[in-house]
């Protein structure tokens, strides 16, 4: 199934071929619920990639989308289905397991019920702390302290066999570190069984989005995952410039690609360097961790801020960058990386570090393809994607990154992919810096009511946002579906089969943020 | 075998001056509005800013550093510093004042403030030079520092951790959100920061606060005093 016609045969949606559709295009097909199953049953076999789902409550009922994104020259595909008040939705997450977390969150959030899903309950709102019949994301949803009685939290032991215990950690535990739970089933040194218990961190970013002016939304959206804030925040920009139809001048663009490969250069260069920290290599870490900091000044120095907060705006962004300072920002963002690679070619000739990587939480391909992962984790087990080249934004069109990958998926594949990324944006960036267009750099944005999904390439890989607006120009649904939701849902079966030892290694490897998870 | 050590050594030192003096590098901190004309107040997202009559007043623990009023017509006046944490807690008695133990909880943070407190070990702010140690178990901890609104799910575990801590401890909250909520709260998921649950004795606004501006106030907390830029020639 190579061609766009067809996918469409087989999703039995050929009424809706349109005559020339390409890149960066979103094709909406409506379906009736039934037949929901049997397309998602068609994609999972194809090449598309699915997204997320967004849930939009429309007065009683409920309208889902399920975006899926296709390789270059192709459009985006989105199945809309709609749902009756008190109605149940066919589950896609036997055929499609990549589906599975986003279901298990609406019927949280909505208390929708998705029929035939393999494991729903407890999962966002901790049943410690929430009432069984809260539903933050209802338009109707008001809450008390007084409401309801939230019962007490104890975590469930899996293993059941002599000698066997379960090890929780968190969502307080070592060092700086975020807060989430995981509880490790063992016998002793090799973790039989992982979860992962999140949402510690849920603040309920899309319920506080909705009513405000999108300029104040997209500072949620940058404090979703504050390290990787320019990308997110882009993407949320993205869907509300096609929401409203606006236009973004080209030097805009390509600055907009400019600081994004800037933010993925640092956020690489931490999670390297918290994979040094992880192996406790007291040297390397601190040589990473200067890097970081040079990059971070450089940020602080030509933005104004050293994690590029406030930057974006609906229409382009808040501010320029002359030409000069950006060919500077680019030479010296070069000179860091290049000491950046220097280290890495030490740690990869040193035996005893690399002992501690290679073959350690291996995620093989068809895991990878079958919980959909993204970014540096899905390709360096072999499921490669990456939005730059697969459906291009900003200037990614003119200016393609070569995407790194790797197939053996474990803790070495990834840093080695962490490292040839960081290398690309290094190299992208006076690339960028010397092919500016003249001009503004803030378009103008209609007040109109509509939706629009925007999407980019984050440090940690695909972040899809959909935001439909008022007629005030006002935001009526955010949704955010972040890199970390997709990978975090296989992260339990790469620290599993392994040592003790070994958890904060893998951890460190996935680069993964809890908060973007939580949101 | 590599000898990282020897590596170690042969690299060049790249540390900052502080405390001895406030002299800072480019792009070390972020910066913050003082003082600027009345229209200014009119651009802040979440009322950091007030005006009062021809001048506009700012409430640090309230800014999120989105840098409206910095790019605006009427900008606000910038001040590149980093001593910017207040608080009227006691400073731990005198025999902290060379050694503290810190317990970082995270409440719900976004991940920047945990960032730039892990850039606090780096080579240029070394931490540890100042007797202060990041540690695991609350049980030796004297300072618990938070980062984060306090969400739903984090309450107990901060008040479990606090209760953990023996005394004398001191409570530090670091960012806007562990300052006033920040963006996300007062929500029905979250506090308005750390002052609701907890008495805090230092706060430090910022979004994020640079990693300085962290540095100053665990000293201020261990009872050291320091060049403050208001008292700079």
């Amino acid at each position: 199934m190579n061609t766009l016609a067809e996918l469409l045969h087989a999703l039995e949606c050929d009424a809706a071929v349109p005559a020339a559709i390409e890149s960066g295009a979103v094709l909406a097909l409506p379906l009736p619920a039934a037949r929901l199953p049997h397309a998602a049953h068609v994609l999972a076999r194809s090449q598309a990639h699915l997204a997320g789902i967004v849930c939009e409550q429309r007065n009683g009922s409920f309208a889902l989308r399920y975006p899926f994104w296709l390789p270059r020259g192709l459009p985006w595909l989105e199945l809309v289905i709609d749902v009756a008040p008190g109605g149940t939705v066919p589950s896609i997450s036997p055929r499609l397991f990549a589906a599975d977390w986003h279901e298990r969150e609406i019927e949280d959030l909505f208390g929708l019920i998705f029929s035939n899903h393999p494991f729903l309950g407890n999962f966002v709102l901790h049943d410690e702390v929430w009432p069984e019949q809260a539903f933050p994301m209802r338009h109707d949803f008001a809450f008390t302290d007084a409401d309801g009685a939230p019962s007490p939290y104890q975590p469930q032991q899996m293993l059941q066999a002599e000698g066997a215990f379960l090890m929780p950690v968190g969502p307080v535990y070592g060092g700086v570190s975020e807060a989430g739970q995981f509880l490790l089933d063992t016998l002793g040194e090799e973790i039989t069984h992982c979860q992962t218990r999140l949402f510690y961190k849920y603040r309920g970013i899309e319920k506080r989005a909705e009513g405000m002016v999108a300029a104040d939304a997209l500072l949620l959206v940058e404090r979703m995952n504050g390290t990787n804030a320019f990308a997110h925040a882009l993407a949320a920009a993205q869907a509300i410039e096609r929401a409203c139809d606006c236009s973004v001048p080209a030097r805009a663009q390509t600055l907009r690609s400019f600081w994004a490969e800037l933010e993925r250069l640092r956020s690489h260069a931490a999670t390297i360097a918290g994979l040094c920290k992880s192996t406790a290599l007291a040297v390397p870490t601190s040589l990473a961790y200067q890097r970081v900091e040079e990059l971070l000044r450089l940020s602080g120095r030509h933005a104004g801020h050293r994690y590029l907060f406030g930057l974006i705006a609906a229409g382009g962004l808040a501010f320029d960058l002359d030409d000069a300072a950006a060919r500077e920002l680019a030479a010296q963002a070069q000179a860091v990386a290049r000491r950046l690679a220097d280290l890495a070619e030490e740690l990869l000739f040193d035996n005893s570090f690399i002992d501690r990587l290679e073959e350690v939480g291996v995620i093989d391909a068809k895991v990878a393809r079958r919980y959909g992962l993204v970014g540096p984790v899905g390709r360096a087990a072999g499921h490669v994607s990456d939005l730059r080249r697969e459906q291009p934004y900003a200037a990614y069109a003119e200016c393609t990154p070569r995407v790194a990958q790797a197939a053996e998926g474990d803790n070495l594949a990834r840093l080695r992919v962490f490292l040839d990324e960081a290398a690309e944006s290094a190299r992208l960036l006076p690339l960028l810096a010397t092919q500016l267009p003249a001009g503004t750099v803030r378009g103008t944005c209609a007040t109109r009511a509509g939706a629009g999904l925007g999407w980019t390439e984050a440090p940690a890989g695909a972040s899809t946002c959909f935001a439909r607006l008022d007629a005030d120009g006002r935001i009526a649904r955010l949704r955010l579906m972040p890199p970390a939701f997709a990978n975090w849902h296989a992260y339990h079966l790469a620290a599993e089969r392994f040592a003790f030892q070994d958890f904060p290694i893998t951890l460190a490897s996935f680069g993964l943020s809890m908060a973007e998870q939580d949101r | 075998m590599r000898l990282w050590a020897l590596r170690g050594l042969r690299t060049q030192r790249d540390l900052t001056g502080f405390p001895r003096t406030l002299e800072l590098a480019p792009g070390m901190t972020p910066g913050r509005p003082v003082d600027g004309p009345a229209a200014a107040a009119d651009v802040c997202p979440t009322g950091a800013l007030r005006a009062e009559g021809a001048a506009t007043v700012v409430a640090l623990d309230h800014c999120v550093h989105c840098q409206r009023c910095r790019h605006g017509g009427q900008p606000m006046h910038w001040r590149e510093d980093i001593a910017w944490s207040h608080g009227e807690g006691a400073p731990l008695p005198r025999a902290f004042a060379h050694s503290i133990h810190v317990r970082v909880l995270d409440a719900g943070d976004c991940g920047a403030c945990l960032a730039e407190l892990q850039q606090l070990p780096a080579p240029q702010y070394s931490l540890h030079r100042l007797g202060i140690f990041i540690t695991a178990s609350p049980r030796e901890a004297d300072v618990l520092l938070v980062v984060g609104p306090v969400t739903r799910a984090m309450r107990q575990p901060l008040l479990d951790t606090y209760a953990a801590m023996p005394g004398p401890k001191r409570v530090v909250a670091v960012g806007a959100c562990a300052a006033s909520g920040g963006v996300f709260g007062p929500s029905f998921a979250c506090a308005g920061g750390v002052a609701d649950m907890l008495p805090v004795d230092r706060v430090v606004p910022g979004c994020p606060p640079p990693p300085l501006a962290v540095l100053e106030a665990l000293l201020a907390v261990m009872g050291r005093s320091l060049p403050r830029a208001e008292d700079a020639p």
